[in-house]
């Protein structure tokens, strides 16, 4: 494959979870973690040790040759927050599409009725969409949604403002209202991690202010809406992403899926990504 | 009563449904379950040495075994009893080879997987098969009209067969089934379990 999907950072483990050697694929070939007193070992395989990088609470390595450093969320640093390590689900899906359904905002009152979306309010207002350039990103923003239960400490309905940015192909930021401080933005991440092309693990992360849930509640309400996620993920036809625009037919709340493909293009990524229309 | 809980286990729902259907109210402690393995930790090993969840506990009492859980919470209503035993055990092999697969899918449990799935399907015609006989003799439930705490402890893990990897299209009565368990009064959902809609009902 010469496209530019393996040079780039993937998330493969938790840093709080050193103590259990781990397997796993990435791009269809085995891997393994341990640690020893240098820190983190991934190495494939045939034994040839893989470049490592700590960061949001996770362990990332890449088999090809990266050229840039993994991204940052400067946000996340501000104080008082509790950083939660969700834990990885499995999912039969392209990676792609894991993102993609992150990005999708108009599926919160179908897939998670109650929590993060209700009928009637299904209307996604205008927002913003564009690829900047100088930090070649994704970014959706000032979006705008009525939400039922936006988050573990918020109660009753509000309009919560978002922003999506994906920072790396099959990584994506959320940026979300903060019910108890209305400065500052609680950060969801969706890090994926390609296992083939069609299916793959992810690691949701989180840097909130909330001072009325436990860890353990933070942790099981974001799985809970990763789970819902999941049975969508794994019933879409067909399992890859499509880059082809003309395939799918976009409205309004898809303008970010839409810039998220064209970007993929853009930049040469084609695992888990269905080139030509079947 | 406290119940030590994991959202995404069928084990815990199977206690939270049952204690819906009967109008009672748990209080819900979460444990993290996944990724962090608070089950295992000294704190919950004191109150459950097996290390395992759902724990329940009412008072002075506590409860590790979900089929004790299901027994306790209907203890005084006879309607949600019935010749449960066998099904009590039946419940448990679902959750060893069906409960199995869905950790190993989406968990990523080691799991020797191909022999969950196999006899998990096994045990699935098993339930087919005897959920048919019930249809013939006009009983939609496990043991008879009306739900019990067998129809309850079956439930979760029969449902959730898909999200490790077992298919239930062409089981046509544990499907009747569950459609009527999921359109019982107080029913609640689980990330894989939803109520029945308007519209699946009107069909
Ligand atoms: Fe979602």
């Amino acid at each position: 494959m010469s496209d530019s999907s393996k040079d780039h950072w993937y998330p493969v483990g938790l840093l709080s979870d050193i103590y259990t050697p781990r397997q796993t694929l990435l791009f269809d070939q085995e891997i393994s973690l341990t640690h020893d007193d240098t820190g983190f070992v991934v190495k494939k395989s045939g034994g040839v040790s893989l470049p490592t990088i700590e960061r949001f609470g996770h362990l990332w390595t890449s088999l090809g040759q990266p050229d840039h450093d993994l991204f940052v969320i400067p946000e996340a640093d501000t104080p008082g927050r509790h950083l939660v390590d969700v834990g990885s689900v499995k999912v039969k899906c392209s990676p792609l599409r894991a993102v993609e359904n992150f990005l999708d905002i108009a599926h919160f009152p179908f897939i998670h009725t109650d929590i993060l979306g209700a009928e009637p309010h299904t209307e996604v207002d205008r927002y913003k969409v564009e690829i900047r350039e100088g930090v070649n990103e994704v970014w959706a923003t000032k979006v705008k949604f009525f939400q039922p239960q936006a988050a573990k400490s918020a109660e009753g309905g509000i309009i919560t403002e978002y922003m999506y940015r994906v920072p790396a192909p099959t990584c994506a930021v959320l940026y979300k209202t903060c019910p108890p401080r209305p400065k500052e933005w609680d950060i969801i991440t969706l890090f994926v991690q390609p296992l083939t092309e069609e299916w793959c693990e992810v690691w949701p992360w989180m840097a909130l202010y909330d001072d009325d849930s436990t860890m353990a509640e933070m942790v099981s309400f974001q799985q809970l809406i990763f789970m819902q996620d999941r049975s969508i993920l794994e019933n879409q036809i067909p399992l890859k992403l499509p880059l082809d625009p003309g395939m799918e037919t976009p409205t309004q709340a898809d303008m970010t899926s839409v810039a998220y493909r064209r970007w993929l293009k853009r930049i040469g990524y084609s695992y888990g990504a269905q080139m030509v229309a079947a | 009563m406290i119940l030590y809980d994991y959202v995404l286990s069928a084990s815990c729902y199977k206690i939270r449904l049952m204690a819906a259907l009967s109008g009672q109210k748990l209080e819900l402690q979460a444990v993290n379950f996944h990724p962090a393995r608070e089950h295992k930790s000294p704190e919950m090993l004191k109150l459950n040495p097996g290390g395992t969840l759902p724990i329940l506990r009412d008072e002075d009492l506590i409860m590790t075994d979900s089929s004790d859980m299901l027994r306790h919470l209907t203890r005084n209503l006879p309607e949600w009893q019935g010749d449960d035993d066998g099904w009590l055990d039946f419940a448990r092999t679902l959750n060893e080879t069906l409960g199995m697969a869905r950790l190993h899918d989406v968990l990523g449990f080691e799991v020797d997987i191909d022999a969950a799935r196999k006899r998990g399907v096994h045990l699935l015609r098993l339930l087919e098969a005897h959920l048919t006989e019930q249809r013939f003799d006009g009983m939609i439930f496990l043991t008879g009209d009306t739900p019990t705490i067998a129809d309850i402890a079956c439930f979760p893990n029969t449902a959730l067969a898909p999200d490790g990897g077992v298919s239930l299209d062409v089981y046509p009565s544990i499907r009747l089934w569950m459609r009527a368990l999921r359109s019982l009064p107080g029913f609640i959902e689980m990330p894989g379990i939803h109520r029945l809609h308007e519209l699946e009902a009107a069909e």
